[in-house]
């Protein structure tokens, strides 16, 4: 009962039975988440009044919905044309041989997440990668290294801090 | 007087609630109604001077904070130029602007000093801020090895020597018109906007008494959809606005999907009012009474800078019940894309904001006729908006005048790929190819040599150097094997292979075929295959038949990308066979010599590549055989390696965490 408390703000918005709601409510759903957990998309499929397998249908469907927890960091690879045209899928080779999951995977102790997106958007720095937030342009593998490098460093340097704790 | 919603005359009574027909006119053109004395009439001017940084007391600093700048650090410029003028105790305002869209030189910063043309800095950095401060905002000197230029020679005294911004050959051939404001003023500030001349195309249009001459002026005009088609916007009005129905639909398609496209990001970001003002255009024209933005999640500025807008514009009474005393009522929401490149398709667009799998269905009917919950409904794009609001600020006679016969109009490009000058380029219509990529996009980096240019994204062509000439417009390049899509233009150059390129467009349409129909979901499933059988090594090779396949793939290209051309069911499965086809079309070579000598002219096709370790070089650290993720290296520690060629994957992994540069390919 406590999760769903959590989440009354989110079903409160929108109106019961509109189904036209749906993906605006999967997507409240997944911000508050980090991913779309099978109770939810129930509650969702009950509140605007379709079956659930149409729910998932949806969910399924585009790219943007998760459905396992994400990693602390999640790194988004560009594989936009430009970025294509200037090396991308070796970044995201590099990227996958180095934290040993494939694109769309977490790492085991839940750090990583690669990702891979149509376009970031930001071509001028191709190839690209963005880390949460930071955008990391200009990569060479060689410079992806070192990037990735500094993220494992802070993972230890919190992993460090919290046996302190 | 701070605010326009203000009432600047003591006689005005416009707000939210009651709005006045004349304000816009009485904002830009002085009052209209009637005679409040020279005071107020000073006061508007001078508050409008000031928004335009004409007259100012403050130095003023404009950052360039689209998502680019962004990504190359313009947040900490930003928070730099604040502390820095903060610990100093000056007195100036740092403002956030759009993207001017010279991408390769960003960070850009200008500088308006109170009395001195505005400059700008590009390529600046955290670590410029303080002589910025102390040189520029302090001395008031130009620092030059960061001077891009000054906008105007006004006021310029002994700044004349400088270069004007409009002469840096980035600019030289563009046409600014709808990208006029991004990157100049303060997106999320309508007051900015309406001072240089915005919602001027709304008023005219609205009083043209009624929605038919509006539309009339659009077909006048000769505007056509920017989003890849090319479809007369003015006969799409006209077939919404002839249905009888109780409620209409006006959509803007923001979900901007085409890899290496961002014109609509920077329009959203930059200039977001100007979009919203054609919106308004448009939803009078047809009768509309609810509106929806379909942008696309991974925009958030975009969309933050929406909202605002949006928000903004029900402030001033120019969204929501009775536009400016018209009658006339509309209202509009931003909708979240969810990540579905299909979804740029307009049946599959309206399917998602019904909150539905985004599949397209067969027309007719319409959108026009039945579209957003079985009501007419009007598509346009981002760019059309802003076409819109542009046009009918200076008049349909005028628009016309630019452009070809039939494409009427500027073109926003979003220039990226091997290119020196990557930006966003507005260019009329007409202009060729090769001015766009050599004169403004200032040729290849590097000292090698132009292959192709991409245009149009996975529904395009890549065009060699042989019709690079051919003049921008709807039907030359249908006539060259592309098409205008929605502005994406990737500059290719030697080190690109025209047998991946295309690869790589059918592994994008592969998984972003909604599988709906069967020649897309499939057709593009073998073409695919067909591309890997090509670029495969023969040492992957399991049978004789194998070997067979490779030839017979081929044979069948071009009959099974005309099947998919001819029977797929929307306009993304239509043109996924475009890529293929104007490759094949203009580098036949390429894809024979990948068929017959198993060798990649460009050096791109990673499986057709032999590695070898350099046995002089190779001090046998060991390294490369601890990262190989097949064991292939082997050799005795302190002693040359060398690879098994059939173990080896071409991961390329040794050659990158070699620290010798050890590893040959070829």
């Amino acid at each position: 009962m406590q999760i769903q408390d959590n989440t009354q703000h989110i079903y409160g918005k929108y109106p019961l039975g509109d189904a036209s709601c749906l993906i605006d409510m999967l997507q409240d759903v997944q911000e508050h988440f980090g991913y779309l957990p099978d109770a939810e998309m129930q509650r969702v499929a009950r509140h605007v009044d379709i079956p659930v397998s149409r729910v998932f249908g949806v969910a399924t469907f585009y790219n943007q919905f998760r459905f396992q927890p994400l990693g602390k960091y999640v790194v988004k690879v560009c594989r936009g044309t430009a970025c294509h045209v200037k090396g991308s899928l070796d970044i995201l080779t590099t990227l996958e041989n180095e934290l040993g999951i494939k694109a769309g995977q977490t790492t085991r102790d839940l750090m990583f997440t690669i990702e891979t997106v149509a376009c970031i958007g930001a071509c001028s720095i191709a190839p690209v990668i963005a880390v949460n937030e930071t955008f990391h342009g200009g990569l060479t593998t060689k410079s992806l290294q070192k990037v990735l490098k500094s993220y494992q460093r802070q993972v230890k340097t919190s992993e460090v801090a919290d046996e302190h704790v | 007087m701070n605010t326009f919603s203000q009432t600047c005359f003591d006689n005005c009574w416009h707000s939210a609630e009651k709005p006045c027909p004349r304000f816009i006119d009485c904002v830009q053109r002085g009052q209209q109604c009637c005679d409040c004395g020279d005071e107020s009439a000073q006061r508007l001017e001078r508050y409008k001077r000031g928004l335009l940084l004409i007259e100012h007391d403050l130095p003023v600093v404009l950052v360039g904070m689209g998502t680019c700048g962004l990504a190359n650090g313009a947040q900490q410029i930003h928070d730099a130029l604040v502390a820095e003028c903060e610990t100093r105790g000056i007195q100036a305002s740092v403002i956030p602007v759009g993207c001017v869209g010279y991408c390769a030189r960003e960070v850009i910063v200008d500088v308006k000093l109170p009395g001195r043309p505005r400059l700008s800095y590009c390529e600046v950095t955290a670590a410029d801020v303080p002589r910025i401060v102390e040189e520029t905002i302090l001395g008031g000197r130009v620092i030059e090895d960061k001077l891009l230029g000054i906008h105007s020679r006004e006021q310029a005294g002994d700044w004349d020597g400088l270069p004007l911004i409009a002469d840096v050959a980035f600019f030289r051939k563009q046409m600014k018109l709808n990208l006029e404001n991004c990157g100049v003023i303060d997106p999320e500030s309508i007051d900015q906007y309406l001072a240089r001349g915005g919602y001027a195309g709304l008023s005219a249009a609205m009083q043209k008494g009624s929605s038919q001459g509006v539309i009339d002026d659009v077909l006048a005009a000769g505007l056509r959809g920017r989003g890849g088609g090319g479809f007369p916007t003015g006969k799409k009005w006209q077939f919404a606005r002839d249905q009888q129905a109780d409620k209409k639909y006006l959509i803007c398609n923001a979900d901007e999907g085409d890899p290496g496209a961002f014109m609509d990001r920077a329009l959203l970001e930059g200039d977001p009012h100007r979009v919203v003002e054609g919106m308004i255009i448009a939803a009078y024209a047809i009768g509309a009474s609810y509106g929806y933005i379909y942008c696309r999640a991974e925009y958030p500025l975009a969309i933050r800078r929406l909202e605002k807008t949006l928000q903004a514009a029900r402030e001033y009474g120019l969204l929501g019940e009775n536009i400016l005393g018209s009658g006339f009522s509309f209202d509009m929401r931003i909708k979240k894309g969810a990540g579905a490149f299909v979804c740029g398709e307009e049946t599959a667009l309206i399917h998602s904001i019904e909150g539905r799998r985004g599949m397209p269905r067969p027309r007719p009917p319409f959108p026009a006729v039945s579209g957003l919950f079985g009501k007419p409904t009007v598509i346009n794009n981002v760019e059309t908006f802003a076409n819109v609001s542009t046009m009918f600020r200076k008049g349909p006679e005028w628009y016309a005048s630019i452009g070809t016969p039939t494409s009427k109009g500027t073109k926003i490009f979003a220039l990226s790929g091997n290119v020196k000058n990557v930006g966003l380029v507005e260019v009329p219509m007409g202009v060729t190819l090769r001015e766009v990529v050599f004169d403004i996009g200032g040729g290849i980096p590097d000292g090698k040599k132009f292959k192709a240019v991409q245009i149009g994204g996975p529904s395009g062509g890549a065009l060699p150097e042989s019709v690079i000439d051919t003049p921008i417009d709807y039907e030359s390049l249908k006539g060259v094997g592309a098409m205008m899509g929605s502005g994406g233009l990737v500059v290719m150059d030697e080190s690109t292979c025209m047998v991946d390129l295309a690869k790589y467009f059918m592994t994008f349409i592969q998984t972003e075929s909604c599988g709906k129909c069967i020649p897309c979901r499939e057709g593009t499933l073998r073409l695919l295959e067909i591309l890997e059988r090509l670029t495969r090594s023969y040492r992957d090779e399991r049978s004789q038949e194998d070997a067979m396949l490779r030839f017979q793939g081929m044979v069948y290209l071009e009959r099974l990308a005309s099947v998919i051309q001819d029977t797929s069911l929307c306009g993304l499965g239509q043109t996924a066979a475009n890529p293929v086809l104007s490759t094949l079309h203009y580098f036949r070579d390429e894809y024979e010599a990948h068929l017959y000598e198993r060798h990649c002219p460009a050096g791109a096709c990673r499986q057709l590549l032999t590695f070898s370790i350099d046995t002089d070089r190779c001090n046998g650290c060991g390294l490369c055989a601890r990262k190989c993720p097949e064991q292939a290296i082997v050799g005795e520690k302190k002693k040359a390696h060398y690879i098994i060629e059939d173990k080896c994957i071409r991961c390329d992994q040794c050659r990158v965490n070699c620290n010798f540069d050890a590893i040959n390919v070829n």
